[in-house]
């Protein structure tokens, strides 16, 4: 790959996908706030979604807090814990474990959206684009296992953590640090970006409004008349 | 400004905590909050009803956003009832609630559609002949383009047309009928005016100025009750559905309330509340049953054996034993029971004859008016015969005596009437009464009794013209004729276990149900109506009003009403809800819908006969006359059911239609080119034989029917009886008919009809449907209008079930390109009349017709039927045959005549029901408020009739009804034949006039009005025949009285002189296909019973996406799980129902609820909505028509009879369809058809 190429996807492609991303997010909250939600075909079809949903959220769930944490961590803060050999093994470990159980649920699922007569009927386009992408993502994750075993000091970590650590604090020479990784990574960075860049156009919103606050509230909420604004006519 | 900066607010958004904590008030945004509100809020809300068959009239909301009608709720501002009264609301059901799903719905006609290979060779020929009447006879005269596209109706293939261009063609098809065929060519069927009355009279008024043929419904959709104008000379009359409420004994019998009459049951839930027993006598554990005390679940067909062991035990224990002088008293001076019949002798036995007449008499006992019709009774004080007044000799002719006072006419003075002869009898003798319970049918149990049951009677002898002649009282041949003894000796039922006919013990074999449930119903039916002066009501039904003998099952039910006094008063009586027959501003509306403000009399005909002809399913005739006839008939009554059509036909006892064998507009031209008057240019000329009757050769080309307009009805979806046959001749299409006709089978021809081989197909030139929906007989049409929807127009709707009368209103515009039924006939009468120059002028039309109920004519054969056809009399118009009259038809003025109220009401005025009145002052009144047409012509001066609005106030302006005014006038004009005061019942409103406007405002009721038997009273709740026992009014019988005996000859002939019980007839449809065409599957033969839905009202909402989800979403069946078993289907599989007439296919719905040996499919389930191939026929499934044939009785052809008489939707054939058999089988393969009907036929 030119470094023109390699400049272009990983250099300004993540800001294009983050920006995308976060713009888009906010666009759509403000202009369609009736298709913010998740589009669940539970009522439609019981059938596969109890073992499908809940593995396949259980694994993802595990794998973008593994993510987020495993990239954005400096170095340094861990270094006292934990070496990189035993941080990389850690992760591959219950990296894999989640990944199986989420590839597993995820399976279900694709096969669910495309095999039942109901389901698919009822499915947009984006609803099976999205599904598959995050399959084949997650496969070539699963992929990327057997390369890191190759290297066990955890060097090829170190380089894709600094990637994004870099990435996200606006630093120069981002890029060139992955260039030399194996292709199974490049395509995990590629497509786990594109997943940013369709994030807003997708179901995957309902992410962001994830019912997190309902564990905290209290028993009785009561909202205002009148209420913080008289928005919209 | 943001919902995200909305929620951007961390530090104030909870303002304060309440309740420990346990509560926090937040500043959150509320602003979604509003997404629920606009989501019920509405710009307006109009008041609509659906005008769909089911009788509901329901009062309905109907909610516009934005222009687009959203969604319908209940109304509940209807007036209130007195104080110990339920309310009438809420009304409705979840059908209408689903209606306007319609409005916006891939099903809605949006624009004019025509079939495509029709529309490129009209655009062919009009290009070439310019003249579009020659460019429609280019078309229809050459048969290969002919049949180009009548073999492709139904297959599809429609185009999108403009209005201009589809009016034009219907208006050239029209010119040129009646130019070439005649006006009585042209056909237009719709059903129910009370539906929508103006929609339904813009078709008849167009029709009616051409010379068109207005088609009957109620006969043909087999509602029509004949034993109502049998015994009451009503159509139908029947108590609103507030009177249960007063009833405190209810029998349910045939009749599923709360499924068909959803907006009413309530009343009979709350009744039983109050105490009132129920018994629910249904074969299937239907939803009535439920409310039951006691559910019977006779074996179906066969409720007449139930009734009249009940009529037997009533008889037994209240009659004979003298235990209620309610009884007696009521029965002695409004029924027909002290009567006298003569007995003559035949075959060495006494039969009962006709009644006994005063020209019987060589004084003609004194009477000089019509002695001919004055029958007579034996006057208990003097033991003379006498004749009383009321009977129908004293309603023509003369005035003030045709009351019910019981007085000796000759006299005036009081007579009381010997009720039976028992105790005042000159002897006794042995009279014999046919039996036709032991006749065989494959499915239906008889017994081994004999044909001819010898019953003692006692007799009284009359010294008559011609000899001595021993009479006897209609109750002593009725309690006779049930098996009843009287001390007299003979055979008779000593107890209620002697098998004797029409015992309880007797019925168990036929019905299956239980004697001690037979006796204890009864018992407490009577001793109720005892009690309360005819509180026991009786709620009939489809269910055994549409079998081929269901005349008797209802006359059976009749009986024990009448014996126990319970007609006409309030809380009892006979309710039959089968249809939306009332159309309660009936005499107003006549006018405007046939047209009689610009000629009289208007073309009518009856459905049954006309389709029994016309689709040619008299050729594949299998029910022999023999199979019907009684044991005691003259041996010399014969031919096929048709012929006795033709006969009636020819007798001016039904109407015809097309009527002569050439174009009536003909036939007054060669009259005058004879030299003679037309009515005696036309007796000479078909006395000769070189004029015939069209019924004698409905399958010669001069006689088709050749344009028909079909509109607010679905008649090949739905009501279509022999709905292959209708595909195989009458459209010429693609059909399923399995059997071969009498030619082909070597049956025995009819001898009246000219047989043709082949048989025709495709008769029709051109069928037109306007509806709002595709349904099915719109893809079988040629050209398709789309009308406005019931949320999109004007009109008018009543009920026979409450007092009030409703609007239709436009909630909205009719939607792309829709119009109203008004302004689409207006439209087409306009494009006829700028047609016709050069076609048509002003014309001579020749109209025939029979011998009208409620007119003199029906006094036109007083003894027997003769023919003078067979020489046994002259033909005299308007006696022996039928009435001839000349129309003279201005035709390019159509549109002008259709637009303005024209000046026979100032001239003739109005009237109804034999009645007449002056009704000047209405017109001047809508003059004033429709304006005056200012444009020269014929019209010049006369009121508008521009708009439906314009329309619906013609109608409510001259209808007693809707018209204080005219309500006392026409009750005055009563008056005057009763010789009595009416106008009391009208007094109290006479300045009331209901208009337009004020019905949107709220749903009014009615006025009463001597169009009907009942009254509207904040007193009494409306009944039937209130006022025939309240005011003394005769009911408009021969005997002026409920008539349980019919005396008619043929009556007799058929058996039917008194009530009896008759197995239903067999149709032999099973035998020529059961394990004859195989696909593997084990096969069984079940009755096809065809009740109403549940999901849809006939066909309407079935094919609704709605209904359907509440449903199976397409065609169903119930089968017993005994028959499922047997054949190996469970629920929800595919199974076909056939026989000879053709296939069904649906899905098996597998229902403890079902009666073995029956198979139940609502009727009417769209031929559009998932219906695959069918096995047998290789074609599209079939609809539940697709496996019937109609079959016409000759007892309802009778006519020239007093109440059998003849009248537009009062009395006809019927289309009867309950005794067919089908074969039930599952599929071995469902095929969906999905390639191209071309690419199939190649396979």
């Amino acid at each position: 790959m030119n470094a023109y190429l390699n400049q272009l996807v990983f250099g300004f492609f993540p800001y294009f996908c983050l920006s995308v991303f976060l713009v888009g997010s906010l666009i759509r909250f403000d202009r369609e706030q009736y298709g913010w939600r998740s589009g669940s075909s539970q009522l439609l079809r019981r059938r596969q979604l109890r073992w499908g949903s809940n593995l396949f959220h259980v694994g993802i769930l595990f794998l973008l807090f593994g993510h987020f944490v495993g990239l954005l961590t400096p170095h340094a803060v861990y270094e006292p814990f934990i070496g990189p050999p035993a941080k990389q093994m850690l992760a591959i470990l219950s990296g894999g474990v989640a990944g199986i159980l989420c590839f597993i649920g995820l399976t279900l699922l694709v096969h669910r959206r495309l095999t039942d007569p109901r389901i698919r009927a009822t499915s947009g386009a984006m609803d099976i684009a999205i599904l598959l992408l995050l399959w084949v993502q997650l496969v070539l994750g699963l992929v990327t296992i057997p390369y890191s075993l190759q290297h066990a000091d955890g060097s090829v970590m170190l380089l894709l953590s600094e990637w994004a650590q870099r990435i996200v604090t606006f630093r120069a020479g981002a890029a060139e640090l992955v260039a030399p990784v194996a292709w199974p990574y490049k395509a995990h960075i590629v497509l786990g970006l594109t997943v940013f860049l369709l994030f807003p156009f997708s179901r995957l919103v309902h992410i962001w409004s994830a019912p997190v606050g309902y564990l905290f509230r209290r028993t009785q909420v009561v909202r205002r008349r009148g209420g913080a604004s008289k928005a919209l006519p | 400004m943001s919902h995200f900066l909305d929620r951007l607010m961390f530090f104030k958004r909870n303002v304060e905590t309440f309740s420990d904590g346990h509560g926090v008030v937040t500043n959150e945004p509320r602003d979604w909050e509003d997404a629920y509100r606009q989501r019920w809020a509405h710009d307006r809300v109009v008041r609509s009803t659906h005008g769909t068959n089911c009788t509901g009239s329901c009062s309905w909301k109907i909610y516009v956003k934005g222009g687009i009608v959203t969604w319908e709720t209940q109304q509940t501002d209807y007036p209130r009832t007195r104080p110990d009264m339920p309310n009438h609301e809420p009304r409705g059901c979840s059908r209408g609630a689903s209606y306007s799903w319609y409005l916006y719905s891939a099903n809605r006609l949006k624009y004019p559609m025509v079939r495509g290979r029709l529309l490129r060779m009209w655009r062919e020929a009009k290009a070439k002949a310019g003249d579009p009447v020659a460019a429609w006879a280019s078309i229809v005269e050459d048969p290969a383009k002919a049949k180009s596209y009548r073999s492709v109706r139904g297959l599809g293939g429609f185009v999108r047309a403009n209005w201009a261009e589809a009016e034009e063609i219907v208006a050239a098809a029209n010119v040129y009928t009646a130019k070439t065929f005649g006006p009585d060519r042209i056909i237009g069927f719709s059903p129910i005016p009370a539906m929508s009355m103006v929609s339904y009279a813009a078709g008849t008024r167009y029709l009616s100025l051409i010379g068109g043929v207005a088609m009957s419904f109620y006969d043909w959709y087999c509602d029509l009750p004949p034993s109502s104008p049998q015994t009451w000379g009503e159509q139908t009359d029947v108590p609103e559905s507030a009177d249960w409420y007063n009833s405190t004994f209810l029998i349910i019998w045939g009749s599923n309330v709360p499924q068909t009459r959803t907006p009413d049951a309530h009343f009979y839930t709350e009744v039983r509340y109050k105490g009132t027993k129920s018994v629910v006598i249904t074969p299937d554990y239907s939803e009535a049953s439920k409310f039951a005390d006691l559910w019977l679940s006779p074996k179906q067909g066969t409720d007449a054996a139930l009734a009249m062991a009940m009529g037997h035990v009533i008889l037994k224990e209240f009659h004979v034993a003298g235990r209620s002088d309610y009884f007696q008293d009521y029965c002695r001076r409004f029924t027909d029971m002290p009567f006298l019949v003569r007995l003559i002798e035949k075959d060495g036995r006494y039969v009962p004859d006709r009644f006994v007449r005063a020209s019987d008499f060589a004084d003609n006992r004194g009477e000089t008016n019509n002695p001919d019709w004055k029958p007579l009774v034996i006057d208990d004080a003097t033991g003379w015969a006498v004749v009383p007044t009321g009977s129908v000799g004293f309603r023509w002719g003369e005035q003030g005596k045709w009351n019910l006072e019981m007085r000796n006419a000759a006299t005036g003075v009081e007579v009381h009437p010997k009720l039976t002869l028992v105790d005042a009898h000159d002897d006794t003798l042995a009279v014999a009464f046919p039996y036709f319970g032991n006749r065989t049918h494959p499915y239906f149990a008889g017994t081994t009794h004999p044909d001819v049951l010898m019953r003692t009677v006692p007799v009284k002898r009359l010294a008559l013209k011609d000899g001595e002649t021993p009479v006897a009282t209609v109750f002593d041949l009725l309690a006779a004729n049930y098996g009843v003894d009287r001390g007299l000796g003979g055979e008779a039922a000593r107890s209620y276990d002697d098998d004797v006919p029409y015992t309880p013990a007797w019925q168990e074999r036929i019905t299956g149900v239980k004697r001690q449930h037979v006796i204890a119903t009864a018992r407490e039916f009577a001793t109720n109506a005892d009690k309360t002066r005819g509180k026991s009501m009786i709620i009939l039904g489809a269910a055994i009003n549409h079998w081929y003998h269901g005349d008797m099952i209802y006359r059976a039910i009749i009986n024990m009403l009448a014996l126990c006094g319970c007609v006409g008063q309030s809380g009892g009586g006979w309710a039959h809800y089968v249809g939306q027959e009332k159309l309660r501003p009936q005499t107003g509306w006549t006018p405007l819908a046939f047209a009689l403000d610009w000629h009289r009399p208007p073309r009518q005909m009856n459905s049954t006969s006309f389709f029994y002809a016309h689709t040619d399913q008299w050729r594949y005739e299998s029910l022999g006359i023999k199979e019907i006839l009684s044991p005691l008939a003259d041996k010399s009554i014969e031919g096929s059911l048709i012929d006795f059509n033709v006969r009636a036909e020819r007798m001016g006892w039904l109407p015809s239609a097309p009527q002569f064998d050439i174009n009536p507009l003909k036939v007054a031209g060669d009259a005058a080119a004879a030299g003679k008057e037309p009515a005696a240019y036309v007796v000479e000329a078909l006395k000769s034989g070189r004029l015939k009757l069209a019924c004698e050769d409905p399958d010669n080309p001069r006689n088709f029917p050749r344009n028909l307009f079909v509109w607010r009805s679905n008649l090949l979806g739905s009501s279509g009886k022999g709905h292959e046959y209708f595909l195989k001749h009458l459209l010429g299409t693609q059909h399923g008919v399995q059997g071969k006709d009498l030619g082909a089978e070597g049956g025995v021809k009819p001898q009246e009809v000219a047989w043709h081989d082949p048989a025709p197909e495709g008769k029709l030139d051109l069928l037109v449907t306007i509806d709002f929906r595709m349904s099915t007989t719109c893809l079988y049409s040629d050209i398709v209008l789309p009308t406005a929807t019931w949320y999109e127009k004007h009109d008018l709707n009543t009920s026979d079930m409450h007092p009030f009368i409703h609007p239709l209103s436009a909630a909205v515009d009719p939607v792309w390109e829709s119009r109203s039924d008004w302004n689409i006939f207006k439209g087409i009468a306009r494009r006829f009349s700028e047609l016709c120059p050069g076609h048509l002028g002003v014309e001579k039309d020749l109209v025939l017709t029979p011998l009208m109920h409620d007119a003199p004519a029906e006094l036109g054969q007083p003894f027997g039927p003769r023919d003078w056809r067979k020489g046994e009399c002259e033909p005299v118009p308007g006696k022996t045959m039928p009435a001839i009259a000349v129309v003279e038809r201005d035709y390019p003025n159509t549109y002008k005549k259709f637009t303005a109220l024209g000046p026979l009401m100032v001239k003739v005025g109005n009237g109804g029901k034999g009645i007449a009145w002056n009704t000047e002052a209405e017109v001047k009144h809508l003059a004033e408020l429709n304006g005056t047409v200012a444009e020269p012509g014929p019209s010049q001066g006369c009121p508008r009739i521009e708009t439906d609005i314009d329309a619906a106030e013609i109608i409510l302006t001259l209808a007693p009804e809707t018209n204080g005014h005219v309500a006392v006038k026409a009750w005055a004009a009563l008056g005057k034949a009763t010789g009595r005061e009416h106008t009391h019942l009208a007094r109290a409103r006479e300045d009331e006039q209901l208009r337009f406007r004020d019905l949107q405002a709220q749903p009014r009721k009615i006025i009463s009005s001597p169009t009907w038997s009942g009254i509207e009273s904040e007193k009494v709740s409306y009944t039937a025949g209130y006022t025939n026992v309240h005011e003394f009014i005769p009911w408009r019988t021969l005997t002026g009285r409920q008539q349980l005996y019919q005396d008619h000859a043929w009556m007799l002939a058929f058996g039917e002189g008194l009530c009896l019980y008759k197995p239903p007839v067999d149709t032999k449809t099973i035998e020529p296909m059961m394990n004859r065409r195989s696909n593997g599957e084990p096969e069984i033969a079940l009755n096809f019973i065809t009740p109403h839905q549940k999901w849809g009202i006939h066909s309407t909402y079935t094919d609704n996406l709605i209904m359907l989800t509440m449903s199976r979403g397409g065609p169903i069946v119930w089968l017993s799980e005994k028959d499922a078993a047997k054949i190996g289907v469970e629920d929800n599989d595919w199974i076909e129902a056939f026989n000879v007439n053709g296939a069904l296919v649906a899905r098996a719905v597998v229902s403890q609820r079902v009666k073995e040996g029956m198979v139940l499919m609502y009727h009417a389930q769209e031929k559009i909505v998932n219906v695959p191939g069918s096995e047998i026929t290789g074609a599209r499934g079939g609809i539940h028509n697709s496996v019937t044939r109609t079959c016409p009785k000759p007892t309802h052809m009778i006519g020239g009879y007093a109440q059998q008489s003849w009248g537009f939707n009062y009395h006809g054939t019927i289309g009867t369809n309950r005794d067919e058999f089908v074969i039930v089988r599952k599929m071995a393969k469902v095929d969906w058809l999905e390639g191209p009907a071309a690419a199939a036929a190649a396979e």
